[in-house]
């Protein structure tokens, strides 16, 4: 069983929903990273969601592309993401790791080199926004064949039809993006993101989280209440740019919200 | 010319909207089903006689087609060699190629319900014309625009908001016309039930790259016949200038079968392909992913994409149209790049014999031609895609020559 499922099956034991924070590797320096990570485990997090810094965020709203451009001030590379993820496994060996991104990074350095590089390191799994599964079989054969989970992407546009189609290629969980938009963009609808759910569950016996518009503590419980994982990332790293010239502090305010958030989530159950 | 060569047109892309390997659909999972929608729009009204008689009548009576060839017989002399015809786009309301598309894409909008129309622009030909047809319809029209190129074009940004159009300056990575795609994307993901996406150039994810050629080659389907009657056989090369490379396929694909007809596609070398600072993927980048198709890239050696480099705000673009990617893998096209001296070199000797004064992005096609012409026989034929009119560049070519206008 991977990394993720075991998580995940552990949390369904626990009767807890899985609290997923994301974070842009190198922001806004790339030797903050692995303490952050830690700082959000000892805070609640379950899974952690690592963004690989890239030039074209064009899913990504102003705040996690602002983050990008900061990490990439450092020109934190993917080569540079997978050895933070190296450092990371040190001291943990247990919290699901997913790297976040877009498909360039991974095409240069090449898919089986990628695949081969991100498990020694220790990731486990692997989400690409812009590569849907007609145009993943390659990627996605390199990654089985090192055992990486590929996350994807449902969209409140994903037929029925669609909706099967990528949860047969999903393996660890999909990612339900609860609003039309990019990430940080308007409130979500609970009633809306749970008939969708409904849909998903159908298709599918995977976990299914939910992100792109959670807030604050309310929003996580909400969602908790109807998804496996709630994903925060905007909220996060809007802080992590507040804090940006006085980074002692940005571990401690993450620490802060998510703490919030677990707290908020156990108390839905 | 006799020739067992393989037919080309008709048989790219696939039905995924792959050119070779190049192409394709990569975009967020939210994109997905409005692209489906729009390629079975795009799919049923190409075949709709009542849609292609609306498309011809407008090309007709509102842009001015056809526009005419016309033969360049100072220029061509004072070069000695081949002679030159230029296909005059630059005649077209709004002054340039791109309104042929986006009056295409508009019908297109309209008989799919969409009430608001979106656009990025580089030099701003394409907003003009997407602002144009968006006052014409009746139809809301917001233009993302990179924060430099708005700087540097600021008579369009004035022209689309005389229009109508609200002009979004964008801020984010390098501040020009890929930031500006990355920001209408955005725009997109999120209205997608109201509004369409006119791009304005052929990549971006299929069908767009197919979609805005099919709207393009009206160009080169009117100067095959042109030159056939006016020179009485077809030309010896094609040229013209490649950004995203609209143009440039508008005016190749006609010819793409007519395996005598060299294919020229001319790129921006900036300050020249040696330095670095350029815009020229196919003759010095790599594949890559970006804007939702495989294509050339300038990227650096992360894969992340770089700042590229051109004194025509319409070729500075990191990316390419996939069928032109297609096209120099397979040898049917030349690809070659233009420095932005040679560029203006162009524009005032093109300005000053013939009278015509060109667009930047223009001045590259007709500087290669100008190269290649004196290697040829009098009696060949150079066919150049003259895009667009250079008015929009009177502000760039002073500044750059210590002039204050």
């Amino acid at each position: 069983m991977s990394r993720i499922s075991q998580r995940f099956s552990d949390l369904r034991e626990q009767g807890k929903t899985a609290l997923i924070p994301f974070i842009t590797a190198g922001d806004p320096t790339p030797g903050i990273t692995v303490g952050l990570m830690h700082d959000m485990v000892s805070a609640g997090a379950n899974l952690i969601e690592l963004g690989v810094p890239f030039s074209d965020p064009m899913a990504d709203g102003p705040v996690i592309q602002r983050a990008s451009e900061r990490a990439l001030e450092h020109h934190v590379s993917l080569h540079d993401v997978l050895q933070i993820v190296k450092t990371f496994r040190e001291r943990d060996q247990n919290t699901p790791v997913i790297l976040m991104g877009y498909l360039n990074p991974i095409e240069v350095m090449g898919y089986a080199t990628f695949a081969g590089s991100a498990s020694v390191a220790g990731v486990d799994g692997v989400l690409i926004v812009d590569i849907p599964p007609e145009e993943g079989e390659d990627l996605l054969q390199s990654l089985r064949d090192k055992a990486i989970d590929q996350i994807y992407l449902l969209a409140p546009t994903s037929t029925p039809d669609r909706i099967g189609r990528i949860c047969n290629a999903a393996s660890g969980f999909v990612y339900y993006v609860s609003v039309k938009g990019v990430t940080g963009s308007s409130q979500l609808d609970t009633t809306a993101v749970a008939e969708k759910l409904e849909q998903i569950r159908e298709k599918t016996a995977l976990p299914v989280g939910v992100g792109f518009g959670i807030k604050d503590a309310a929003t996580a419980a909400a969602v908790s209440r109807l998804a496996d994982a709630v994903v925060v990332g905007s909220a996060l790293v809007s802080r992590v740019e507040a804090l940006q010239e006085t980074p002692d502090e940005i571990g401690p305010a993450l620490a802060e919200i998510l703490s919030g958030m677990r707290r908020a989530m156990d108390a839905v159950h | 010319m006799a020739t067992t060569a393989e037919k080309i047109i008709g048989t790219q892309p696939d039905d995924r909207g792959h050119f070779g390997v190049y192409g394709g659909l990569f975009v967020a999972e939210t994109l997905m089903e409005p692209l489906k929608d729009l390629r079975l729009a795009y799919e049923k009204y190409m075949q709709d006689p009542e849609f292609l008689k609306e498309l011809d009548e407008d090309l007709a009576n509102y842009v001015g087609r056809p526009s005419p060839i016309y033969f360049a017989q100072r220029w061509s002399r004072e070069l000695g060699g081949a002679r030159i015809y230029l296909k005059r786009e630059d005649l077209n309301h709004t002054g340039a190629h791109k309104v042929n598309n986006t009056i295409g894409q508009a019908l297109l909008a309209k008989r799919m319900g969409k009430t608001r129309i979106i656009a990025e622009t580089g030099a701003g030909q394409h907003g003009v014309a997407t602002a144009t047809v968006a006052a014409r319809l009746g139809l809301e029209c917001v233009v993302y625009m990179g924060a430099v190129d708005i700087v540097r074009q600021e008579a369009n940004v004035y022209r689309m908001r005389l229009l109508g159009a609200e002009v979004r300056s964008v801020e984010s990575g390098s501040k020009t016309l890929k930031d500006a795609l990355n920001e209408a994307m955005r725009d997109w993901v999120t209205n997608i039930d109201n509004t369409f996406y006119i791009i304005g150039t052929v990549a971006g994810p299929h069908p767009y790259p197919a979609m805005v050629r099919d709207f393009q080659t009206v160009i080169g389907r009117e100067a095959r016949e042109q030159i056939r009657q006016q020179a009485g056989r077809l030309p010896d090369a094609l040229v013209a200038c490649v950004g995203g490379g609209s143009n440039a396929i508008g005016l190749f694909y006609p010819f793409l079968d007519d395996t005598g007809v060299g294919i020229y596609g001319v790129e921006a070398a900036g300050d020249g392909l040696e330095t670095g600072h350029h815009a020229a993927p196919l003759c010095a980048g790599q594949p890559g992913v970006l804007h939702g198709n495989r294509t050339y890239l300038m990227e650096d050696k992360d894969g992340q994409i770089i700042e590229t480099h051109s004194i025509s705000a319409g070729l500075d673009y990191p990316g390419v149209g996939p069928e032109h990617a297609w096209l120099k893998d397979t040898g049917r096209a030349q690809y070659v790049a233009i420095t932005d001296e040679e560029a203006l070199g162009a524009f005032h000797a093109l300005t000053k014999i013939e009278g015509i004064i060109p667009a930047l992005e223009s001045s590259h096609a007709l500087a290669y031609a100008a190269k290649l012409a004196p290697t040829m026989e009098s009696d060949k034929i150079i066919l150049v895609n003259l895009s667009g009119r250079g008015d929009k560049d009177m502000h760039t070519v002073a500044a750059r020559e210590g002039i204050e206008i």
